[in-house]
C-alpha cells in the first residue's frame, strides 16, 4: 500500500507545519445569544420544531446538569470553562434543498474540498446521483455546525429499510423509536457533560437498521465545528435490530480558533440479538498551537449496549486532534455471548492532553471483550489510558484481553496507563499486557540508511506500531488515518 | 585523484556517558570504482564505527579528516542523501521494525531512492515481482516479504534480508559489516553470490569480515587491517589468507 507516498504528499501539501484545515467558512449564521438558560433550551427546541416530550426531556436534563459539577478526576488541566459565554445554537441560513451542484453554496463546496471530501461525495451531498463503483458506497450525513446540511443515499437506504437521518429529523419523523431508546444507554444524568448535551444537543445522527438487514453501505458523518464560540453538542443514536448490522464512520476536522471550544457529544449504540455495530472514528480537531492555545476541548460520552445474545459492538478510533480529550467509548455486555471491542490510537503532540480509554462491563454469561490501545506521545504532551474491565457476578465464563502499548517520541512527554480490573466472578479470565517503548535512534537510522526521510521513517514506525488498530478501520479511513498520524507528529523528532 | 571513495585522516568520537571517546584515529582509505576491498581487524578496532560514520550516523562525531564519494563531501550529507547517492550499509546487527511489513518497507525505500535519483517509482505489482525474484535468488522463503522487518528473523534470515535490500536498492557502493557472521556454508555462498551479482565496473564494496571463507567466493582486490582506529596495513588477497592462518597478533606487534 502506498501509504507513505500518500503521507509524503500530504505532508508536502502542508508546506509549513500549520494546521491544514484551519480555515473558516463565511456562511451567514442564524445564532442564538450567548448563555444557557431555560429560554435558550426552549428556543433550540422550537427551532428544531420538536414535540413537547422532547422539550420536557431537555428541561429535565438541564435541571440535572445544574445540580452537577464538572468532573476533575481525569489527568488533564485546562482553564475553567464559562458555560454562559458560549452560543448554544447556530445554523447556516436555511435555503430550499439544492437540486443540483450549481445550487449548492459554493462556499460550502469549497469547505468540503478543503476537508478533502472526494468530489463524488460532494456530489452526493448535493443529492446528485452517482453510478455505483466497485467499492462499497459511502453515505454522508454532513453536520455543518448544528444543522445537517445534506443527507445522501437516502433512497438506497430507504429501500433496505434503514433510517439514517439527522437526529432532529428523527425526533419529528420517528418519535416512537427515538423516545424508546434516547437516553437508555447514556442517561442524561450519567455525567456532567452528558447532562449538558441532553439539555442542548442540536444535531447528530440517527440510525435504525431493522431486523435481519445488513446495511448496504457504510454510513459516514463529517463533523465540523464552524461558528465562533459555538459549543458542539451532537447526539447520535444507533439502534440495530436482531441479526442486522451496520458500519458507521465518524470523521472530523475543524477551523483554526483563538478561543477554546467545547465539544461534548453523546453517542448511544443499541445492539439486539446477533446484531453487530462497528463504529469507527478518525478525530482530528484543532489541537491548538504549539503552546496549546486555541484548541478544542473534547468531552465525549460514547457507550454501546449489547442487549441481545451474541451481539457485537466494536469501537475503533484514531484520535490525533483536540487540545484536551476526555473520552471513554464503552460497552455494556448484557446479552449472553456478546462481544465488545475497543481499538484505539491516541496521538498527542505539543501541549495536547488526552485522558482516554474504555469500559467493558460484563453482565452476561460468556461475554468477551478485547481492548487494544496504542498511545503515542510527542512534544510536551501528556496521555493517559484509563481502562475499566468489570465482570459482574452473573458473567460466568467472561473473558477480557487488554493490550496497552505506549510509544514515546522525545523525552518531554508523558504516557500513563491506569487499568481498573474488577472481577466478581471466579470463572472470568482477564489478561492485561502493557508495554512502553521509544522510537529508537537505531530504527530511525536504519530507515534513513535505506533512503527514507526522518519524517517518513517516523511515519512508518508509528504506523507499524498502530497496525493492529489501523487494520480494524474500513479501508478508506485507514488511509486517511495513516496520513493523520504522520501529519500530527510532524516536527516531533530531530 | 578523481577517486570513487576517498577517506583521509578520518577521526571520530562518541559521547560515552558524558566522556568523549575517540574511536577512529585517522583512517586513510581509497577505493577505486569496480573494486572489492576488505577490512579485517580485531574486535573493537573501529570497523563498525567506520561504516556508521560513512553512512551518516549522527552519534559519531567526526573531529577531523574527510570522506568524499564521487568527489562529493560525504560527511556533509544526510543519511538518506547518502543512500540516494548510492551508498548502502548492510548492518552487522539488522534492526527490527515491529508492525512494519517487510515488502512495504522495501518498496517505500526503493521508491524513495528512485525518486531521489530521478527514476520512476515502481507500482505495487512491478515491485512485488522484482522483490519476489530477488528473494528467490537468495533462497529466501516467500513469506519473508510478508513478515515484519527483521522481527523474529533468525540471524541468517536477517543477513539475507540485508542482501535482499541491497539487491533492490542497487547501490554503487556497499558496505557489508560482518554479513557472513553466523552463516552456514550454504548461506555464505548464497550471500556471496548476491554480492557478486552486483559487481560491475561502477560498483565497489567494502567488506568487513573475519573469515577467509567469504573471500574465497568474493575474490577481493585489496585487504586492509584495522587496529585501534587506524588502517595499519594493506595488501593483496594473500594478506587475508595469512591472517586467517596466523591471526592478528603478529601484525599488531609489528606496528606497535
Ligand atoms: N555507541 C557507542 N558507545 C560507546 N562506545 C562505543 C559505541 N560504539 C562503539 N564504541 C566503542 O568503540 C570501539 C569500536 O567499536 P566498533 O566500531 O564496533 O568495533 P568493531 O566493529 O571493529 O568490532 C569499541 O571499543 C566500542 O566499544
Ligand atoms: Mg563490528
Amino acid at each position: 500500500m502506498p501509504a507513505v507516498t500518500q503521507t509524503r504528499e500530504a505532508v508536502e501539501k502542508l508546506g509549513q507545519s500549520s494546521y491544514k484545515w484551519g480555515f473558516e467558512t463565511d456562511i451567514e449564521m442564524d445564532m442564538a445569544p450567548k448563555g444557557l438558560n431555560e429560554d435558550i433550551i426552549r428556543l433550540i427546541s422550537s427551532r428544531k420544531e420538536e414535540p413537547e416530550w422532547m422539550l420536557e426531556w431537555r428541561l429535565a436534563a438541564y435541571k440535572t446538569w445544574q445540580a452537577m459539577t464538572e468532573p476533575k478526576w481525569a489527568k488533564v488541566t485546562y482553564p475553567p470553562i464559562d458555560y454562559q459565554d458560549a452560543h448554544y445554537y447556530a445554523a447556516p441560513r436555511k435555503k430550499p434543498g439544492p437540486k443540483s451542484l450549481d445550487e449548492v453554496d459554493p462556499e460550502l463546496l469549497r469547505t468540503y474540498e478543503k476537508l478533502g471530501i472526494p468530489l463524488h461525495e460532494q456530489a452526493m451531498l448535493a443529492g446528485v446521483e452517482v453510478p455505483e463503483g466497485e467499492r462499497m458506497p459511502v453515505a454522508v450525513d454532513a453536520v455543518f455546525d448544528s444543522v445537517s446540511v445534506a443527507t445522501t443515499f437516502r433512497k438506497t437506504l430507504e429501500e433496505a429499510g434503514v433510517i439514517f437521518c439527522p437526529i432532529s429529523e428523527a425526533v419529528r419523523e420517528h418519535p416512537d423509536l427515538v423516545r424508546r431508546y434516547l437516553g437508555t444507554v447514556v442517561p442524561a444524568g450519567d455525567n456532567f457533560y452528558s447532562a449538558l448535551n441532553s439539555a442542548v444537543f442540536t444535531d447528530g445522527s440517527f440510525v435504525y437498521v431493522p431486523k435481519g438487514v445488513r446495511c448496504p453501505m457504510e454510513l459516514s458523518t463529517y463533523f465540523r465545528i464552524n461558528a465562533k464560540n459555538t459549543g458542539q453538542f451532537e447526539r447520535t443514536l444507533i439502534v440495530v435490530e436482531e441479526g442486522a448490522s451496520v458500519s458507521y464512520l465518524e470523521g472530523c476536522t475543524a477551523p483554526m480558533r483563538d478561543e477554546n471550544q467545547l465539544h461534548a457529544a453523546v453517542v448511544e449504540l443499541v445492539a439486539m440479538d446477533d446484531a453487530s455495530i462497528k463504529y469507527s472514528t478518525v478525530q482530528n480537531w484543532y489541537p491548538g498551537d504549539e503552546n496549546g492555545r486555541g484548541g478544542i476541548y473534547n468531552f465525549v460520552t460514547k457507550r454501546g449496549i449489547c442487549r441481545g445474545a451474541r451481539s457485537k459492538i466494536s469501537w475503533t478510533q484514531v484520535e490525533t486532534g483536540s487540545a484536551v480529550t476526555w473520552k471513554y467509548p464503552s460497552c455494556i455486555l448484557q446479552g449472553e455471548g456478546s462481544v465488545g471491542e475497543f481499538y484505539s490510537v491516541a496521538v498527542t503532540n505539543n501541549r495536547q492532553q488526552a485522558d482516554t480509554g474504555t469500559k467493558m462491563i460484563h453482565l452476561g454469561r460468556n461475554t468477551r471483550s478485547t481492548i487494544i490501545a496504542k498511545t503515542i506521545s510527542a512534544g510536551h504532551s501528556d496521555s493517559t489510558y484509563r481502562g475499566l474491565v468489570r465482570v459482574q457476578p452473573k458473567a460466568s465464563g467472561a473473558r477480557n484481553f487488554t493490550q496497552c502499548d505506549s510509544l514515546l517520541i522525545g523525552d518531554q512527554c508523558g504516557a500513563h496507563t491506569v487499568p481498573y480490573i474488577e472481577s466478581r466472578n471466579m470463572n472470568a479470565r482477564i489478561e492485561h499486557e502493557a508495554t512502553t517503548s521509544k522510537i529508537s535512534e537505531d530504527q530511525l537510522f536504519y530507515c534513513r540508511q535505506r533512503g527514507l526521510s526522518e519524517e517518513d521513517a517516523v511515519g512508518l514506525i508509528v504506523n507499524g506500531f498502530c497496525r493492529d488498530v489501523l487494520k480494524e478501520l474500513p479501508m478508506e479511513f485507514a488511509v486517511e488515518a495513516q496520513k493523520l498520524l504522520q501529519i500530527s507528529l510532524e516536527g516531533s523528532v530531530g | 585523484m578523481s577517486q570513487f571513495l576517498e577517506i583521509s585522516g578520518l577521526c571520530a568520537q562518541i559521547d560515552a556517558d558524558g566522556q568523549d571517546k575517540q574511536i577512529l584515529r585517522g583512517v586513510d582509505l581509497s577505493i577505486p570504482p569496480g573494486e572489492v576491498h576488505v577490512i579485517m581487524g580485531p574486535n573493537g578496532s573501529g570497523k563498525s564505527t567506520l561504516s556508521y560514520v560513512l553512512a551518516g550516523r549522527e552519534e559519531y562525531v567526526v573531529t577531523a579528516g574527510s570522506a568524499t564519494f564521487h568527489g562529493q563531501d560525504l560527511l556533509a550529507m544526510e543519511p538518506e542523501e547518502r543512500a540516494a547517492a548510492g551508498l548502502f550499509l548492510a548492518f552487522q546487527s539488522p534492526i527490527e521494525l515491529p508492525g512494519v511489513n517487510n515488502a512495504n518497507f522495501l518498496r517505500t525505500a526503493v521508491n524513495a531512492v528512485r525518486r531521489a535519483r530521478g527514476q520512476e517509482e515502481l507500482d505495487a505489482v512491478a515491485f512485488l515481482k522484482m522483490a519476489r525474484e530477488a528473494a528467490k535468488a537468495l533462497s529466501m522463503a516467500p513469506d519473508m516479504l510478508k513478515r515484519n522487518v527483521n522481527v523474529g528473523f533468525s540471524g541468517g534470515e536477517k543477513k539475507r534480508n540485508e542482501v535482499l535490500q541491497m539487491t533492490l536498492l542497487q547501490p554503487t557502493f556497499a558496505i557489508l559489516d560482518e554479513t557472513d557472521s553466523g552463516l552456514d556454508v550454504d548461506a555464505l555462498r548464497i550471500v556471496a553470490e548476491g554480492v557478486n551479482r552486483l559487481r560491475a565496473p561502477t560498483f565497489s564494496a567494502l567488506v568487513i569480515t573475519h573469515h577467509q571463507k567469504l573471500l574465497d567466493y568474493l575474490v577481493p582486490d585489496r585487504i586492509h587491517v584495522m587496529a585501534r582506529g587506524r588502517i595499519i596495513l594493506s595488501g593483496g588477497p594473500e594478506l587475508a589468507r595469512q591472517i586467517d592462518q596466523e591471526g592478528y597478533t603478529k601484525f599488531l606487534a609489528e606496528v606497535a
